[in-house]
């Protein structure tokens, strides 16, 4: 492989999301010599697609709103896997993010008096739960991550950030001490195969949804950095934490966002019934995604369902009127309009409970340093390597992520990760070059597909993926069903060793590259499906039918999966925030 | 900013400017010699020349022959600019279609106020 | 049932020497399927096949390209809104080079993207918290901001056919004009001054191909004659 070009950076991001260009823009601005590499222009990743906001207490709907009240819901809607340093920091560091994208540019809506737009959200309360229902998600009408990724990309360019657009990481390379120094990537237009140096490689390469058959992520989401590290034998937490957004659109799986209920929509069955008046006295829609979701799944096994299946249920928006839906969602009647065949200000859309959202990841500190453990248990940090987004697992969402509350950690994990390497570049790291060897390890992988002669399609394979984990590790899960997917992934994990990539050309073969995206699609949907079968109780959005309780004796606990012996074990969850009293562990309700 | 040497005003708004307040000069013009041809039927020599005869129909013929000298050099320009791509062409073509427009504007001027 | 009649336009640069159409045969089963949806059944079968794809709700722009004569977003165009005659014709978006088959190098339409300055640019000190604005100047952003840099506009306008490299085309001048009128900008002039040369803007001819395959329902031209209007009253 001495033939292979390399290139040099400072320091490389993987991932042109949010995440990867708030991080990219604070490295930018330092000067320090930074790549974002992005298998799509930045702006067609899938940051793009949020919706309804960014959460966050700049108490402009409420001037005493408080960040403590937006932590202790994070907390709360975590299921209290939610580590409290990371929420604390999140949500105290938030305001100054929001304000920062403001400045930048982003088109917030706005109230009257000129401040920033903010929608009531799911799970969201003032005064620790006490004081009713806040409204605290900042929102460009029902656009604000296309807002928000078009104003980081523009303020990038502004910034002269270097783009590797079109560009897709194959593999980490790793010297002989274990750090990480660089990957193998590869230019899409040309084929052209070559060797990213840098001292600081961060994964910011977003979710996994499309391990499930129906998921509202982009065709792009295919765990591409979570598959790189654990190929590279590090450990994920949480991976058995997968949200199912209670409004995808039914068949389509297009997502309707939350802010439909925060604007005043509700979910009714079959009867015309609003269920969550049952399930949630209190909060009704917008009790957390995990509790709306599984509500919406218990009506339809109980047969109040809506649609000829009964296998749906509507969520109802013509009584906010023509006005409303035009002003503050806008987007939302389109999209209805288009996959749903139906106009929110006459019919109700058809929505069920979709993959959204992957809760776990690359297990990371607040500074975004990847982290795994030594042989008794304790943290240890990756040398070079780092993580933000949802890629990364700070854990700021536990076991449920609450509305709003990723576009957030996007943005301030992404510009709390910039910080720190920018400071540890300064203060000089060096590591290890990679050997000869080292590198042809990374390479392992792409040369097997080059070299493949026979074996079954990529296509196919990957349907088959995505129904044994939309089958056995849906809403609902259990012993039995999560054991047989489990065979039947590593049984599947042999045949896409062996299997076929027909067309080996080189330039703007997509083809390969979605052969490279079905490894990472194996690697994530094992990891989350052993984790699954590991974690014996129900927490967030975990829910079996055989532990429908949650065990705080023996998971109030982080899973964490490592993958080189396929075995799960545990993390301790962090309750000691600096500035605040811990969240202790309550019983969730809505 | 994209530069050029060859349009009428230098600059685009100054072009498109003209080009418009040409374009209403003309419009104007052609209406007064339509509605004039209309309203003298059986038009003789005499009286055709005798409406150009006077001061104010040459002032206005001169400004309709200069708009459309005006008009014609930046619609003209802006065609050679979009469909000709060799700049050797372009140039060559620019250069007669401005001549072109001179020699035009100069004959006019002599058949206006040589009479 | 008759199978749907697609023909694709193929283009590999290592093996081609000329792009040709491939003819293919698509069962629907009579659904009414998105353009998306075909391309992913037919690259099930044919690998070979390339094109761009992302978010397939029409708001990442990936997927871009002219559908039976018509500029167009495959994800969201359904064989009903195109199909004619049992006949879908697949083209990349025309104008631009072609990369392999239906991607097309977007690089000169970044470029001019990228030439009008595409962010805000304020020569005040930030305050601490947000820069206030009310909501009647936060509407004027409202058909502007939306964009999503697909292409279909500026691919199907004559104009930037012939000067994509001078003319800045409908999607950048939207960009152009969603900043000169955010009220947040202080930028106003210096950018009026990059534009008021005979090409930038006024290469503009009011053909309106823009605002017919706009896939966002947005209307450059009208952007452009309001950038138009600011340098006619900064000149005069």
């Amino acid at each position: 492989m001495s033939t292979m070009r390399s290139l040099t950076f400072d320091a490389i991001i993987i991932g042109g999301g949010g995440a990867g260009m708030r991080a990219a823009l604070e490295l930018a601005k330092s000067g320090k010599k930074t790549a974002v590499l992005s298998k799509v222009f930045p702006t067609r990743s899938h940051t793009v697609s949020a919706q309804g906001g960014i959460t966050c207490a700049i108490a402009s709907a409420d001037p005493n709103d408080d960040w403590r009240w937006h932590m202790y819901d994070t907390v709360k809607g975590g299921d209290y896997i939610t580590d409290q340093d990371a929420a604390e920091y999140m949500c105290s560091e938030g305001p100054k993010a929001v304000f920062e994208l403001e400045h930048m540019g982003l088109p917030f809506s706005r109230f009257e008096n000129g401040r920033i737009y903010q929608r009531p959200f799911g799970g969201q309360s003032k005064n620790f739960g006490e004081g009713g229902q806040a409204a605290r998600t900042c929102a460009a009408a029902d656009r604000t991550g296309h807002a928000l990724l078009h104003t980081l990309y523009q303020n990038n360019l502004k910034n002269n950030t270097t783009f590797l657009n079109e560009w897709f990481a194959v593999d980490l390379v790793k010297n002989a001490d274990g750090d990480v120094v660089g990957c193998i990537a590869m230019c899409i237009e040309t084929g052209e195969v070559v060797h990213v140096k840098s001292k600081a490689t961060v994964l910011a390469t977003g979710g996994a949804g499309r391990i499930y058959a129906s998921t509202t992520n982009a065709l792009i989401n295919t765990g591409d950095g979570i598959g790189m590290a654990l190929r590279a034998g590090f450990p994920m937490q949480d991976m058995e934490m997968w949200q199912f957004h209670p409004t995808g659109i039914y068949g389509a799986g297009v997502l309707v966002t939350e802010g439909c209920r925060g604007e005043g929509g509700y979910l009714v069955n079959k009867d015309g019934e609003r269920f969550m008046e049952r399930y949630a006295p209190n909060a009704k829609d917008l009790a957390g995604r995990d509790v709306v979701a599984r509500s919406m799944v218990m009506e339809i096994l109980e047969g109040r369902g809506c649609g000829e299946n009964g296998d749906h249920v509507y969520l109802k928006l013509d009584h906010l009127g023509e006005e409303v839906l035009n002003k503050r969602l806008p987007g939302i009647s389109e999209l209805s309009k288009i996959f749903a065949h139906a106009d929110p200000t006459e019919a109700p859309i058809p929505v069920v409970p979709t993959c959204h959202y992957m809760m776990g990841g690359i297990p990371t500190n607040v500074h975004g340093q990847a982290i795994m453990q030594d042989a008794d248990g304790n943290d240890q940090i990756v040398g070079g390597l780092f993580a933000c987004g949802e890629a990364a697992c700070v854990s700021v969402h536990g076991a449920n992520r609450l509305g709003g509350n990723s576009l957030l950690d996007l943005v301030v994990f992404g510009r709390a990760a910039g910080m720190f390497i920018e400071s540890a570049l300064n203060e000089g790291v060096e590591y290890l070059d990679a050997s000869e060897s080292d590198i042809d390890s990374a390479m392992t992988r792409i040369n097997r597909w080059n070299e493949s002669s026979g074996g079954e399609s990529v296509a196919d394979l990957k349907v088959e993926l995505q129904s044994i984990m939309q089958n056995a590790f849906g809403v609902f899960r259990q012993e039995d069903n999560m054991q047989e997917g489990v065979k039947k992934l590593a049984e599947l994990r042999g045949r896409i060793a062996e299997a076929h990539l027909v067309d080996k050309s080189g330039a703007f073969n997509t083809a390969r590259i979605e052969a490279l995206e079905l490894d990472n699609l194996m690697e994530v949907a094992e990891a989350t499906a052993i984790a699954a079968l590991e974690r014996k109780e129900s927490r967030g959005a975990h829910s079996r039918y055989d532990y429908p309780d949650r065990d705080d004796v023996n998971w109030l606990k982080h899973s964490m999966y490592f993958p080189l012996e396929k075995k799960v074990g545990k993390r301790d969850v962090n309750f000691k925030p600096k500035t605040v009293d811990t969240f202790e562990p309550k019983i969730r309700t809505y | 900013m994209v530069t050029n040497i060859t349009n009428l005003g230098r600059s685009g708004l100054s072009d498109w400017l003209i080009q418009r307040v040409s374009a209403v000069i003309l419009a104007l013009y052609t209406l007064f010699i339509v509605a004039y041809l209309l309203f003298n039927p059986g038009l003789d020599y005499y009286t055709w020349s005798g409406l150009f005869a006077q001061t104010w129909m040459r002032i206005f013929s001169l400004l309709a022959f200069i708009s459309l000298a005006a008009h014609a050099w930046v619609g003209l320009w802006t065609v050679t600019t979009d469909y000709m791509k060799s700049t050797g062409v372009r140039l060559g073509t620019q250069l007669v279609i401005i001549l072109a427009i001179f020699v035009f504007l100069v004959w006019g001027i002599q058949v206006l106020w040589g009479a | 049932m008759s199978m749907l009649q697609v023909s694709i336009y193929r283009y590999n640069p290592e093996t081609d020497s000329a792009p040709y159409m491939q003819e293919y045969q698509v069962d629907t089963q009579g659904r009414d399927l998105m353009v998306l949806n075909i391309l992913e059944m037919l690259k099930a079968e044919d690998t070979t096949l390339a094109y761009r794809r992302s978010c397939r709700e029409g708001v990442c722009g990936s997927d871009g390209m002219n559908m039976n004569g018509k500029n167009g977003l495959a994800c969201i165009t359904s064989l009903s809104d195109v199909v004619k005659n049992n006949k879908l014709v697949l083209r990349p978006l025309p104008g631009l080079p072609v990369v392999r088959d239906l991607a097309v190098d977007m690089g000169l339409f970044y470029k001019q993207y990228e030439r009008i300055q595409p962010y805000l640019q304020n020569d005040e000190p930030a305050p601490a918290i947000e820069r206030l604005q009310s909501p009647e100047e936060r509407d004027k952003l409202d058909g502007l901001y939306e964009c999503i840099l697909c292409a279909c506009c500026s691919t199907a306008c004559p104009s930037f056919w012939w000067n994509p490299d001078k003319f800045v085309g409908p999607a950048g001048l939207l960009q152009s004009y969603r900043f000169l009128a955010d009220s947040r900008d202080t930028a106003t002039q210096a950018r009026l001054a990059e534009l008021q040369d005979p090409f930038s803007v006024f290469r503009c001819r009011g053909i309106m191909n823009c605002v017919a395959v706009c896939p966002k329902g947005l209307n450059p031209t009208r952007a452009i004659g309001k950038i138009r209007d600011m340098l006619l009253a900064n000149a005069t």
